[in-house]
């Protein structure tokens, strides 16, 4: 296939020779559609396509390999509202994302300034807080609940040095989730200490020089003067970024505690999982995928904002 | 003298720290690699100890790659990935050159779905992704796991925040020599994009190697999973019972990667944190 017959595709063909040279003079006539036709083909079918379809689903009764499918309304959310594991599962994924964004955030932060309060060993220290971030986060979990195991786990191991007896922290409904919590907290602070690596970075030298000049000579001071203000901006980003994560929580749940013991660990995602592919519900598993485009939507909507108050201070 | 003390005893003091928040780090790797070279009578044994008494990581290996088709789930991890990866950079290279450096009705209004389709996440589409699928009759199979992801929304925004700083003069001189646009995206602006791409590569290799959701809904048959897959299932099969050879098929998941990424640190940093972009 010759380049200009895949730019501009079924229509090399009937184009004649001057035409093709008047094209070449001014090449802005067809070929960027060329150009972008595969994109944007594909963007339809995968992403925004769905993306309507998912909210369409969500008002009819559709079941994988039902013959016909009929319009409900809103009979999924009635459904939805009144199911308590629906409230428990969006409660779960709340006290997830409200546990784990400020914990990942603030460990994030806290080694971020740790690394660039100092010169010595900082790579060094920057490879081993993002080594959780590249492992393969299924593979790690499997190896948290292992160190989880009540009996022979490494962490009642070291807590019956002390004299606890630790729990069963997987099986046991009251500690199920902060387990999670605390799996989530260790896979993303390295994640969040890089972003925070290069706010910090970007913070200009002469702006400490100055503070300290006047008067600002504790390290805490330059921090509450320099650095926080400006790093206002990368926190918000951060804040945002580890809530649309927070809120995206399977891989752990699924593999680890299939949202029990009894509901414990029911979170959204898990919820449309089971509905949407386990019981073939498309239907219902799309209402519930709507309840989380919506809390997504939100957090978008607050970066946004934040960010154009800060484009107002600065 | 006084700053001097002040100064080293603050170092001690980061060091103190780091060094105790990479212990909590690295303790599950840790733990992993000492169980993974435990034999049975020491891994179910109540009291503590890191280095095994009988090294056993060679037995656990082999059970496990006796156990689960190990190799073959990485080579399945390999094929998808890069699959996936070359896919996304033939369809994301042109339309970022179009939107960055053509002038054409429409433009902002594909620019601005673009800007949309990053705030999309993956587990919007899911329902209506793997209904498409089935209607096609690719569900179970590589196609399943690749078609999906050929679209990067985010490639082509990178791309194109990327070939805006290409200078046109390049541009106008590929036109002079008769290179056609779909020439010079790929003579002209891929060779000059080597970094972003590389970058992106590392970002869609690593999300996609570790990606658990999609494979895990598309995926029937043994044989086809992925390195994510292999361990939730040899888990479910093997855990209670034999957590040696479990934490060495772990090990050899997971190894690839971290190889990888200590090998070239900067580079994977700077990909990864990519997706803060996003």
């Amino acid at each position: 296939m010759s380049d200009n017959a895949a730019t501009i595709g079924g229509l090399a063909v009937p184009i004649s020779i001057p035409k093709r040279a008047a094209q070449r003079r001014n090449p802005l006539l067809l070929t960027p559609y060329g150009l972008v036709a595969p994109a944007l083909t594909l963007m339809l079918m995968m992403l925004l396509g769905p993306l309507a379809g998912v909210i369409a689903l969500s008002f009819t009764d559709y079941q994988l390999g039902a013959p016909s499918l009929s319009w409900i309304g809103l009979a999924n959310y009635h459904e939805m509202f009144g199911d308590r594991v629906f409230w428990t599962a969006l409660r779960n994924t709340l006290v997830y994302v409200g546990i784990v964004v400020p914990g990942a955030v603030s460990a994030g932060l806290a080694i971020a300034l740790l690394i660039q309060s100092g010169t010595s060993l900082r790579s060094l220290y920057r490879t081993i807080y993002f080594l959780p971030v590249m492992a393969t986060l299924i593979a790690m979990a499997v190896v948290w609940e292992f160190m989880l195991h009540p009996q022979f786990g490494l962490v009642n191991g070291v807590l019956r040095e002390f004299g606890i007896a630790g729990p069963s922290w997987l099986q046991d409904r009251s500690t199920a989730l902060y387990a999670l919590c605390a799996i989530g907290i260790w896979q993303a602070a390295g994640f969040n200490m890089v972003l925070f690596l290069a706010g910090l970075v970007s913070i200009p030298k002469q702006l400490y020089e100055a503070a300290e000049i006047d008067g600002a000579s504790s390290a805490w001071a330059r921090f509450r003067l320099v650095t926080w203000p400006l790093l206002r901006p990368v926190t918000t980003f951060v804040v945002v970024i580890s809530g649309i994560r927070s809120f995206q929580v399977f891989d752990t749940v699924h593999v680890l505690t299939k949202g029990g013991p009894s509901k414990s660990t029911e979170v959204l995602i898990h919820s449309m999982y089971t509905e949407g592919f386990e019981f073939f519900r498309s239907g219902y598993g799309a209402a519930l995928t709507v309840v989380f485009l919506g809390f997504i939507l939100l957090l978008t909507l607050i970066k946004s904002r934040l960010a154009d108050r800060g484009a107002q201070y600065a | 003298m006084t700053a001097l003390t002040k100064i080293s005893i603050w170092s001690m003091i980061r060091h103190v720290l780091l060094i105790a928040g990479a212990i909590v780090m690295l303790l599950p790797f840790v733990w992993m690699i000492s169980t993974a070279s435990k034999p049975p009578s020491e891994v179910f044994s109540s009291e503590l100890h890191l280095i095994p008494r009988h090294f056993a990581l060679w037995e656990n290996l082999q059970m496990a790659f006796a156990k689960a088709n190990l190799w073959r789930f990485l080579l399945n991890g390999v094929i998808v990935t890069v699959s996936i990866f070359v896919l996304q950079v033939l369809v994301a290279l042109p339309a970022a050159y179009a939107l960055a450096k053509l002038r054409f009705i429409g433009r902002n209004a594909l620019f601005a779905l673009v800007l949309f389709g990053i705030l999309i996440p993956p587990q919007a589409t899911a329902i209506p992704v793997f209904l498409l699928l089935h209607r096609l009759g690719v569900l179970d199979g590589y196609a399943a796991l690749v078609l999906p992801f050929t679209i990067s929304v985010f490639g082509i925004f990178l791309m194109r925040q990327f070939f805006r700083n290409v200078p046109d003069d390049l541009i106008d001189a590929a036109r002079m020599d008769g290179i056609s646009e779909f020439g010079i995206v790929w003579r002209v602006m891929l060779p000059a994009a080597i970094p972003a791409v590389t970058a992106f590569g590392i970002f869609s290799v690593v999300a996609h190697w570790n990606d658990y959701f999609w494979p895990l809904i598309v995926l029937n048959s043994e044989h086809l999973r992925t390195p994510p897959l292999a361990v939730a299932h040899f888990r479910n099969a093997e855990a209670g019972t034999n957590y040696g050879a479990l934490m060495a098929a772990a090990m050899v998941i997971i190894a690839p990667l971290l190889v990888a990424f200590l090998l070239a640190q900067r580079r994977f940093v700077e990909g990864i944190a990519l997706t803060g972009i996003k």
